[in-house]
């Protein structure tokens, strides 16, 4: 018995909804390889000027150094909040648990412009008290990322700990554990694999993030995405296609990795 | 003394996080209220500008038009392409979470730009069709609202696959497989049991794109070029080039209170049908 698969209806309506899918992504690399300063398709000769100027011009390199460096403290910073509250959620089972993960889970259920223009207000706010952290900061721009990106985190970590067997925990409560060896040597060991997880969807989130970015940056804190949006709305620069390839490649890359990874896994 | 310090240790792990998010969330978001009815002048008349100004008016009507296109056309593709990925072949299912997991990752402005290269005047396809001299003049396909669409479809299938797949996954094959062992014609099992057993899927997914449609600004700013302005994209133009943080602010609380709403019949329309699958 072969199951029950598509017809040939149904896989032409998919087909065309993947060539949908797909058609701006590879749109993007013809336009990479034009030899014009303007946005348009390359006439005869082929140029790589735009991957070039991604090196050459400071301005590239020096955002996306600031956005790694942004992605790699909010995410940080994130996973570990995301991890200490999910383990009082699941170790303690706080009487207002709904509320407590509810009110956690607002950034990522309200609108990103509102959330934008609620960081906008505190990052203006603080600037007042000290510049470190603050409108236009790298601090600032980390602290925002932190409060979008946190429901994320705690949404993955909870779900991994739904699959945590309680009986272990309990077994090492019985052994006389305190909560902090149930934690560290029990609870956490079993979901490693959910923090790295929680972690890189944290950083990509931030890596990606624009929305709030163009709320509370201006002319310091230019993150990638920044950049990429100020080359969109004037005069639309090719090097922005040079990047979009760069970007779409990693992501192919490690999709694929993740696919062959678990072919071998599937395999053994 | 044992509940005491159960007490202690749970309000340690729960307190950062909290702390945080009241301080740097709920805080600010109380000033944005503020800002909303005292700017420029105490008292409700941002509000009643809302509700009565012709522009702010047209506006809302064209997000409301092009939220309620964009979850047609986004949940329709979705479906088509969910339904290949949980019931194609190995091939066709690996195929397909490439085409829905790879634009998934990749970043908005990437997928904006993709768009603008395909259908500006300079681009591939007004290049093409001047080329092979089907046309003189650029066709305008972008810097309207039918760039806009296009583009937040793009965006949203993803999101709108998610629930959709769930909602198939769960589904028994077997009731299928007897279904078609008693002669129903494809047409008819999919119109008469796929579809009525994943509506749970279709409505999540609908639900869940028309919200992320109201408040996204990003692909709406890039693809509209300013022309076919959108909700979020007037709070934005508010606060930053003609000023006036009091109206991009109400503006803000009255799409919390939208989407407060959705999110509301969203849950009471699943729960129940949770309970009875």
């Amino acid at each position: 018995m072969s199951g029950y698969r598509p017809g040939p209806i149904a896989l032409f309506l998919a087909f065309l909804v993947a060539i949908f899918l797909l058609m701006p992504l590879l749109a993007v690399v013809p336009v990479s390889f034009t030899p014009s300063r303007m946005l348009s398709m390359p006439t005869g000769e082929l140029s790589i000027r735009h991957y070039r100027a991604l090196v050459d011009d400071p301005r590239w390199l020096d955002s996306i150094l600031l956005s790694l460096r942004i992605g790699i403290v909010s995410s940080t910073l994130a996973t570990l909040l995301a991890l200490v509250f999910g383990l009082g959620i699941w170790m303690f089972r706080p009487r207002y648990t709904a509320v407590l993960v509810g009110f956690v889970l607002l950034p990522m259920i309200v609108p990103p412009v509102v959330s934008a223009i609620t960081l906008y207000f505190l990052l203006t706010s603080m600037s007042g008290i000290g510049s470190v952290v603050g409108y236009d900061t790298w601090l600032g721009v980390a602290l925002a990322h932190v409060v979008v990106t946190v429901p994320f985190a705690v949404v993955l970590i909870l779900v991994s700990l739904s699959q945590v067997d309680r009986r272990i925990d309990l077994a090492a409560r019985g052994l006389g554990a305190s909560t902090w060896e149930r934690a560290t040597q029990v609870i956490i060991p079993n979901i490693k694999f959910g923090i790295a997880t929680a972690w890189l969807l944290s950083f990509v989130l931030s890596w990606e993030e624009i929305g709030v970015t163009l709320f509370i940056t201006s002319v310091n804190a230019i993150t990638l995405p920044r950049l990429m949006w100020m080359g969109l709305r004037d005069n639309i620069d090719p090097s922005i296609a040079a990047i979009s390839v760069i970007l779409i490649l990693i992501t192919v890359t490690v999709m694929t990795a993740r696919v062959v990874y678990r072919r071998a896994r599937g395999a053994a | 003394m044992f509940a005491r310090s159960h007490n202690l240790g749970a309000a340690l792990l729960l307190a950062p996080l909290l702390l945080l998010l009241a301080l740097a969330y709920g805080i600010p978001f109380l000033g944005v209220m503020k800002w909303s009815v005292t700017l420029p002048e105490p008292g409700l008349g941002q509000y009643h500008a809302l509700l009565t100004d012709p522009l702010v008016q047209s506006v809302f009507v064209r997000t409301a038009r092009i939220c309620a296109l964009v979850t047609v056309t986004a949940v329709a593709a979705a479906y088509a392409i969910a339904y290949v990925w949980v019931r194609g072949t190995p091939g066709q299912r690996l195929a397909a979470e490439y085409c829905i997991l790879v634009p998934f990752w990749i970043s908005v402005l990437t997928r904006a730009f993709g768009w603008v290269a395909l259908l500006s005047n300079q681009g591939l396809i007004n290049t093409w069709l001047r080329a092979t001299g089907i046309l003189d003049e650029p066709l305008a396909l972008v810097r309207n609202e039918f760039g806009v669409v296009v583009g937040m479809t793009h965006f949203l299938i993803p999101f709108a696959v998610f629930p959709i797949a769930s909602a198939m996954r769960a589904l028994d094959e077997r009731v299928l497989l007897a279904a078609r062992g008693l002669g129903a014609s494809r047409t008819r099992i999919f119109w008469s049991i796929f579809v009525p057993m994943t509506m749970s899927g279709i409505i999540g997914a609908a639900l869940i794109v028309f919200v992320f449609a109201l408040g996204f600004f990003i692909t709406p700013a890039i693809l509209g070029g300013g022309r076919s302005v959108m909700v979020a994209e007037l709070v934005y133009l508010r606060i930053f080039q003609s000023p006036d943080w009091g109206l991009g602010a109400a503006i803000s609380i009255t799409l919390v209170l939208i989407v407060g709403l959705l999110t509301t019949a969203l849950f009471r329309f699943l729960r129940p049908s949770q309970m009875a699958g």
